[in-house]
């Protein structure tokens, strides 16, 4: 409870701090709006050429694209400014200023920033997703879309966790400069499902890197696909990897030197 | 006492020269010490193609083998030579531009006598020889795991190294005039986006221009940026004759032609409104 209280106190600030740059509102917008531009483009692209993607229909993929802009608003808003703010400060030797707090060290690096503008994505991937769903056949019951908001919320765990990992390589490797060019190329697989592509590849996405988890299984939930095995599973595999992220968080740490005092 | 006059009065070639070489060899030396650095930011980079790829493969196996004609292998090989494209076509960002100015980067680079381009261009062409060298691996790899179907003629190969080139060239004027609305406005990126989301489309780099609307085809044939993707791809993939082969690297070098006048101007103008910050 202690963490939720810090992080929302730094949600807070971060917020009223951002506030102030009302333009950036509409930057950030017009932005998200290209985004979405494009992957719309994409689907009539694919779909002028084909009636369906691998069992996938033009409204499904919808669903997918918007599940994967909104999870992308999410990570830029108040993922990876954290990330990178740690990347930084601990190529810098600043770290110490947040280690010295008497708070828990992964909380505290993983609250601090939030650019709150770039949240407008969580807006216009949601709108993505729901033109999506209402052009599908099937109707989506109560359980899908509860589900459906359950699985959101553990694919949005599982890139952080991800990030988090990237990110605690900077204990070893101090040239980061790679990091958020490396996290967006990857992360632009999620525009599909993961089943199309091969299987070195799916295998890869879904465990080395938990984006298909993150964004296939919830876009599953709602096109109806999903039994109760996969979300069972990808609950258990964010445990797993939770816990793993905490404890190679604290190994990496170890490393750190700090280079300011 | 007789005082020597400078190399870069007493030969202006062989002093540029000079200092390409000098250039290039230090950024070799110093890009090979980031091995690691560079092999992540290559993945990541890679994956954009692998997505286009899959997908459209995908379709061309579901249409029993094709799209518009274009084989499963082709595609293959299209986006592979994307890949070896896009690493000689990444230069200095303009979201970087910010930084230069801001940390007052730019005010040490106008006290220097050559054109700030220069150290730009040399850079980064020092760059490139460890970007490809270590990309070839991946290259090899992607090679192996999709299957392309190649069949490019000796002419085809010359023309391609000095295509890429060519790319590089046109890719840097074109990022360079868009760093510099950065002396203009504090919120360029939303200009910057909207440039990348033309050239994604108009390029060649999201799918191969055949298979984009007629329209947008006859669009892009009045822009500069399929001269830095899908030229230099076609030039190994596609059939073009001799004189198309030809024909697209004097369009190369019109581009970069233009591109380098108006980046000139530009340049001139903008620096005037250039108040250093930072040191």
């Amino acid at each position: 409870m202690r963490a939720a209280r810090v992080a929302w106190m730094f949600f807070r600030l971060g917020a009223l701090n951002e506030l102030q740059y009302r333009a950036n509102f509409f930057v950030a917008a017009f932005q998200s709006m290209l985004s979405v531009g494009v992957a719309i483009v994409v689907l009539k692209l694919i779909y002028s050429h084909t009636a369906e993607l691998n069992g996938w229909s033009e409204a499904e993929l919808l669903c997918v694209m918007g599940i994967q802009i909104l999870l992308g608003g999410v990570i830029h808003a108040a993922i990876q400014p954290n990330m990178e703010r740690l990347v930084e400060e601990v190529r810098d030797g600043k770290l110490d200023h947040a280690l010295t707090k008497p708070e828990d060290s992964q909380v505290l690096v993983s609250v601090r920033d939030v650019r709150i503008w770039r949240a407008v994505e969580v807006i216009s991937g949601a709108a993505v997703l729901g033109v999506g769903v209402a052009r599908l056949d099937t109707e989506i019951g109560l359980g899908d879309a509860a589900s459906f908001g359950g699985l959101l919320l553990v694919g949005a765990v599982l890139l952080y966790c991800f990030w988090l990992i990237l990110a605690t390589g900077v204990f070893w490797i101090v040239h980061m400069w790679f990091l958020a060019d490396l996290f967006e190329g990857v992360y632009q697989t999620g525009r599909f499902p993961i089943g199309i592509y091969p299987s070195w590849l799916r295998y890869s996405l879904t465990y080395l890197i938990p984006i298909g988890f993150a964004i296939t299984v919830p876009a599953e939930a709602v096109t109806s696909r999903l039994g109760w095995t996969t979300p069972v599973g990808m609950l258990a595999f964010a445990v797993a990897l939770f816990a793993f992220t905490r404890w190679f968080w604290f190994f990496g740490l170890r490393r750190y030197s700090g280079a300011s005092a | 006492m007789s005082t020597v006059e400078p190399l870069a009065r007493q030969n202006p070639l062989r002093a540029m020269a000079d200092f390409y070489l000098t250039t290039i060899r230090t950024q070799l030396q110093t890009q090979f010490q980031y091995r690691a650095a560079t092999y992540m930011y290559l993945i990541g980079m890679v994956a954009e193609p692998v997505i286009y790829l899959v997908v459209w493969t995908t379709i061309a196996e579901q249409n029993g083998g094709s799209v518009q004609g274009i084989s499963t292998g082709q595609f293959a090989a299209y986006y592979i030579v994307w890949t070896l494209v896009r690493n000689m076509n990444i230069v200095f960002t303009p979201y970087g531009w910010e930084w230069r100015i801001r940390d007052g980067e730019l005010s040490a680079a106008l006290l220097r006598p050559l054109h700030p381009i220069h150290y730009d261009i040399a850079q980064f062409a020092g760059g490139k020889v460890i970007w490809v060298a270590l990309y070839l691996p991946i290259a090899a790899g992607l090679t192996l795991v999709f299957d392309p179907v190649f069949t490019a003629t000796a002419l085809e190969v010359v023309v391609f190294l000095i295509a890429i080139w060519g790319a590089y060239l046109i890719r840097t004027m074109l990022l360079w005039l868009l760093g510099m609305v950065t002396f203009w406005t504090t919120r360029g990126s939303a200009i910057f986006e909207t440039y990348i989301m033309a050239e994604l489309l108009l390029s060649g780099r999201l799918v191969p221009l055949e298979l984009m609307p007629g329209w947008a085809q006859t669009l892009s044939d009045y822009l500069p940026f399929q001269w830095a993707f899908y030229f230099p791809i076609q030039t190994l993939v596609g059939d073009l004759s001799a004189g198309e082969l030809v024909g697209g690297l004097g369009m190369q070098a019109l581009w970069t032609a233009v591109g380098a006048f108006l980046v000139w101007v530009c340049f001139r103008a903008s620096v005037k409104k250039y108040t250093a910050v930072g040191n």
